[in-house]
Formats: C-alpha cells, sequence, structure tokens
C-alpha cells in the first residue's frame, strides 16, 4: 500500500521492488532517498528498525545500503534498498532519526560506506585504527596479515596454513 | 580518543573525567562510559563499545546455517534460547516452512521461560545496583530453577541451542512438566516477595522515579523496543502485534507505563513476567504430544538408528551435512519480542549453503544510542540506574 504511495507522490522514484515470503522491498537511488524518507515519516514509517548494507564485489554499485521501517499502527513493514558504489556516499538519516545515528556509524565502520550530513561518523565496534573494513566480502574471515603473525595457523583458512 | 584528549584539555578545575568500564560491576559486561563531570552531575558521557565484537555477522557468512545457531546463544546470554527461536524462526520464513504444533509450542513455553529468567535479571541486578541487595537473592532462586529445567530439555544451562531449523533438537524430558508447574507457583510467590520489597519502597521510588525519563515520540525515534518502549507508554509487543508461533491463541496483556522512567520499566517487566507466567500455565494446560522436529528429510537429519540401518536416510544425512539445505535465492526480515525488545535476523540467501550476509538486529543497541541523552544534567548515581534499567547486555550489543 505504501509503495503505491510513494508511486503516486514521488513518480519513477522506485526503480525496482519484489515481494518474497511477505516482506515488501523497494529500491531507489540514493539522491531520492531524502525525499522519500520524508514521505515515509509523513505516511506513519515512523520507527527506523534498522540500517545494515550488504556487500556485492562483482556489481558495479558494489553495496545494497539495506533500510527497514516499521509502520506502528498498521504494522506495515518495508525494506527500502539504496545501491551505492564503493567510495561514494548516502545522504544520513540523523536529521529526521535519532536512532539511525549508531546504525550508520556502525555500517561505515564494517563496510567503509560514509554517511553525508552524519554529525560524527566514527567507528562503532571496533577501533580507530583498525585495519580495513570488517564485513566486506573481502575482508579475509581471519583479518588476514595483519593479524597472523609469521608463521601460525589460523583456523577456517580454507584447510591452508600460513607461513612455511 | 581524540574527543576525549581534546575535552580534557577544555577542562578547568571543577569538572573531572571518569571511566565508568570497561570492567566495572555495573555494566553487567564489557562497555564502557566516559562520564564528564560537574561536581556529581554528568556534563558527557560517551559511550565505547565493541571489547565483545567477534564478528558473528561475518562468522555467519561462512557457516552453514544449522552451524549459526550456537553463535545466537551468545547473543543475548541472559535468555539465550530466545534468540535461538528468533533465528530458527527467520530461517524457516526464509524456507517458507512451518513446523509442527508441539514444536511451536514447547518454542512458546521456553521462549516465555527465557524471558522471566531475563526480567529477574534485569531488575535485581538494577535493584542492587542501586543499592537492594535482597530482592535479587529472592529472584535469583527462581532463575536458578530456570536454568534447572533449560538443563532437562537441552543439556545446558546457558547456551542451550535448544532449536532446529524446522523444530527442536529433541522433545522436553520427562519430569520437565512437573517441576515447570511447581515453579509457576514459587515463581509467583518470590514475585510478590520482590514487589513487597520494592513496589512502595520510599527509597526504591526516590532513585527511580523521574530518572530515565522518556516521552512515547521520543522513544520510538530513538529505535526503543520492548520494556523500555513500553514503559514509555506503546502497547507494541510483537506477539500480540505480528503474532508468531501461534502467539494469537494465548491469553495474556501487555502491560504500558506512562513516563518511561526506571520505575515505569520495572513495573512493565514486573507485570510481564506475571503475563508469562500466564501464557506458560496455558501452554501446559494444551501440550498435546506429536512430533517436534518436521517431517522433511531435505531439512531434519534423520535420526541415528536409521542413518545406520538405511541407505536412504544416509544419503540424506550426507547430503545434509556436505551439502546444506536447498535455500531459495531471496532475503527475508524477520523479528521475535525478546526480552530486550525487538530481535531481528535479516538473512539475505544466495541459494549456497552458508547466508550470503547474515544480520542481527540487537533490541538494545538503539536503547543504548540514547544512554547521553537520558544521563546528562543527571547525577553519576541515576547514570547506574538507568543503565540497569536499559538492560544492556554487551554480547548483543556488540556482537
Amino acid at each position: 500500500m505504501i509503495i503505491e504511495h510513494i508511486d503516486a507522490q514521488l513518480p519513477g522514484t522506485v526503480t525496482d521492488r519484489h515481494d518474497f515470503r511477505g516482506d515488501q522491498t523497494i529500491v531507489i537511488a540514493r539522491e531520492n532517498l531524502l525525499a522519500v524518507v520524508a514521505l515515509l515519516h509523513r505516511e506513519g514509517f515512523q520507527f527506523l528498525v534498522d540500517i545494515t548494507a550488504v556487500d556485492w564485489p562483482e556489481r558495479e554499485q558494489r553495496f545494497d545500503v539495506v533500510y527497514h521501517w516499521l509502520n506502528l499502527a498498521s504494522q506495515e513493514r518495508l525494506r527500502v534498498k539504496v545501491p551505492v558504489a564503493d567510495g561514494a556516499s548516502v545522504p544520513s538519516l540523523t536529521g529526521t532519526f535519532k536512532t539511525a545515528n549508531w546504525f550508520e556509524r556502525e555500517v561505515f565502520d564494517l563496510f567503509g560506506i560514509r554517511f553525508e550530513g552524519h554529525p560524527d561518523l566514527r567507528r562503532l565496534l571496533t577501533w580507530d585504527d583498525f585495519p580495513g573494513h570488517a564485513l566486506r566480502k573481502d575482508f579475509p574471515l581471519d583479518g588476514g596479515d595483519v593479524f597472523c603473525m609469521e608463521g601460525c595457523t589460523a583456523p577456517f583458512n580454507n584447510g591452508e596454513r600460513g607461513g612455511a | 580518543m581524540d574527543s576525549l584528549a581534546l575535552s580534557r584539555q577544555q577542562l578547568d578545575g571543577d569538572r573531572m573525567i571518569v571511566n565508568m568500564g570497561p570492567s566495572h560491576p555495573t555494566t553487567h559486561g564489557t562497555l564502557r562510559i566516559v562520564l564528564e563531570l560537574q561536581g556529581e552531575t554528568i556534563t558527557k558521557a560517551t559511550p565505547e563499545m565493541g571489547y565483545l565484537h567477534r564478528g558473528v555477522e561475518k562468522l555467519g557468512e561462512n557457516l552453514s546455517y544449522q552451524q549459526f545457531i550456537p553463535l545466537t546463544d551468545r547473543l543475548n546470554y541472559c535468555s539465550s534460547i530466545m534468540n535461538n527461536v528468533g533465528y530458527t524462526t527467520a530461517v524457516e520464513k526464509l524456507l517458507g516452512i512451518e513446523i509442527p504444533k508441539r514444536a511451536q509450542q514447547i518454542r512458546v513455553l521456553v521462549s516465555e521461560l527465557a524471558r522471566i529468567a531475563d526480567h529477574l535479571v534485569c531488575v535485581g541486578v538494577n535493584a542492587v545496583d542501586i543499592g537492594a541487595f535482597t530482592a535479587f537473592l529472592y529472584l535469583f532462586r527462581q532463575r536458578e530453577t530456570i536454568y534447572d529445567l533449560f538443563e532437562m530439555a537441552a543439556g545446558q544451562r546457558l547456551h542451550t541451542s535448544f532449536t532446529r531449523i524446522g523444530g527442536l533438537f529433541r522433545d522436553i524430558p520427562e519430569g520437565f512438566v512437573p517441576l515447570t508447574e511447581r515453579f509457576l507457583v514459587e515463581c509467583e510467590a518470590s514475585l510478590q516477595e520482590m514487589e513487597n520489597l520494592l513496589s512502595h519502597n520510599p527509597i526504591w521510588h526516590d532513585r527511580t522515579k523521574g530518572v530515565g525519563a522518556i516521552s512515547a515520540e521520543d522513544a520510538v525515534n530513538w529505535g526503543y523496543s520492548g520494556p523500555c518502549l513500553r514503559a514509555a507508554g506503546v502497547p507494541q509487543d510483537l506477539r500480540k502485534a505480528q503474532p508468531y508461533l501461534g502467539y494469537e491463541t494465548y491469553d495474556f496483556d501487555i502491560p504500558i507505563g506512562t513516563t518511561g522512567d526506571v520505575f515505569d520499566r520495572y513495573l512493565v517487566r514486573t507485570e510481564e513476567m506475571r503475563q508469562s507466567l500466564r501464557i506458560i500455565r496455558q501452554v501446559l494446560d494444551r501440550l498435546e504430544p506429536g512430533p517436534v522436529m518436521i517431517d522433511d528429510p531435505k531439512i531434519a537429519l534423520p535420526s541415528k538408528e536409521k542413518v545406520y540401518t538405511r541407505m536412504e536416510s544416509l544419503i540424506h544425512h550426507f547430503k545434509l551435512i556436505m551439502h546444506g539445505m536447498d535455500m531459495p535465492v531471496g532475503e527475508v526480515y524477520s523479528a521475535t519480542e525478546a526480552a530486550n525488545g525487538e530481535l531481528g535476523f535479516y538473512i539475505v540467501s544466495d541459494g549456497g549453503k552458508n547466508p550470503y550476509r547474515i544480520r542481527v538486529r540487537p533490541p538494545c543497541l538503539p536503547i543504548f544510542s540514547s544512554f547521553e541523552e537520558q544521563v546528562k544534567g543527571g547525577l553519576i548515581a541515576d547514570a547506574v540506574a538507568v543503565l540497569g534499567a536499559m538492560n544492556i547486555i554487551a554480547g548483543e550489543l556488540d556482537r
């Protein structure tokens, strides 16, 4: 229902949509994010449940930033995905939703996606000079050479042992 | 930490910096809060987290769907069975399957027991932090019984790993139901004792009323869920609003508060424990014999007896262990009402053995993010009360 509202009021913003197991998903461009968010907020989607991201290294727009909204009155859920290329940034939602602050910091920490207009974009879970972004697909599970001294064996390393 | 060094330069003689944590008795887990104080008044509070970050989401991408279950135990370790339930419910949504009735009922039963255990810890420990030690002792006796029950059912007290995709690891053993019935009576009495000690205690009132108050709009904007949101007056409970596991067939009420302060959170949690006892009573009344695992060889592991005697079962066992389940390509978000609030799992599947991406939406992260606003201008002793009532569990916060 909300998707029809978005289509009617902001025609052309929804570039893709799908419905899987009752979860409604729309895909929008990052330029349209703030307009869609303002509309969602007006329409009663005032509970921003979650912000996260998914890494698709083979795609041109490498990351999907994924937002989950809940309408407390109608209990309708909506997932909004914003594709973004490596190095590009997404507008921050901290102006409308206070909860976006830490969620965006976490996405920045683990994926390295920058949020434009975020008041305090620091790492949240790892330390400030952590090498790389842990949830990118090209970040090795054991952390890579930085965390493994020469000759040490790391578990889960596809059976290969590091060093001699 | 740059921000800290900067504020140190700005300090004059009246102000000082106090580190609460990473190892402080009231943080109950490992997290750190840098408090800037003017006398006893907090002028700035900077939470630092990540001490228990162990990369659960990254590990999940490298483990099969079944193998991820033990990691969910360690999210909210006060009520680990609810995380098991939340995760497997999400995978079952992705698969589009429904689990047997008895499995649903037992999941509700253990979830509500876990909710009581979690609330008992939260309320009891909150009281200890503020200085009321006795209530804690009454409550912990009951928590011990719940852990005994978990041990009977799952073989583990804390890290239960009780559920499996498609049902349960095993049925509840003989002797579980009688002990639960005894627990229902004793827990009710203990709750009454706790309420006698706290609910009308003027010191408890002084320490909790008006502390950490938050309006309903602010609570929603901060992304609060669970008891903290309901204490602010928003009647949002996923068990009622978006029922799962047949919660719509049980008769229970959703307690809500008005001011959202520590006292209201205490009242909401206390009443929720009573409602959970009600639900458990109803489960025990309707529990029918039957299977606790879905009858689908592509999802459930065959019994060991069959694996050793039948060719077909041996092949199924081999296929499930080596190649995993046939997962559809797609993405689901599934949320359950855990003790702390909305525990969500967002799973992206590319059809492989492992999830392509698994995201845990921890209920206490958004709640904790409002900590500075909650305690700014208050006393340092109030920060302790607020932190306890938020029920921050570091294992879930940091993942």
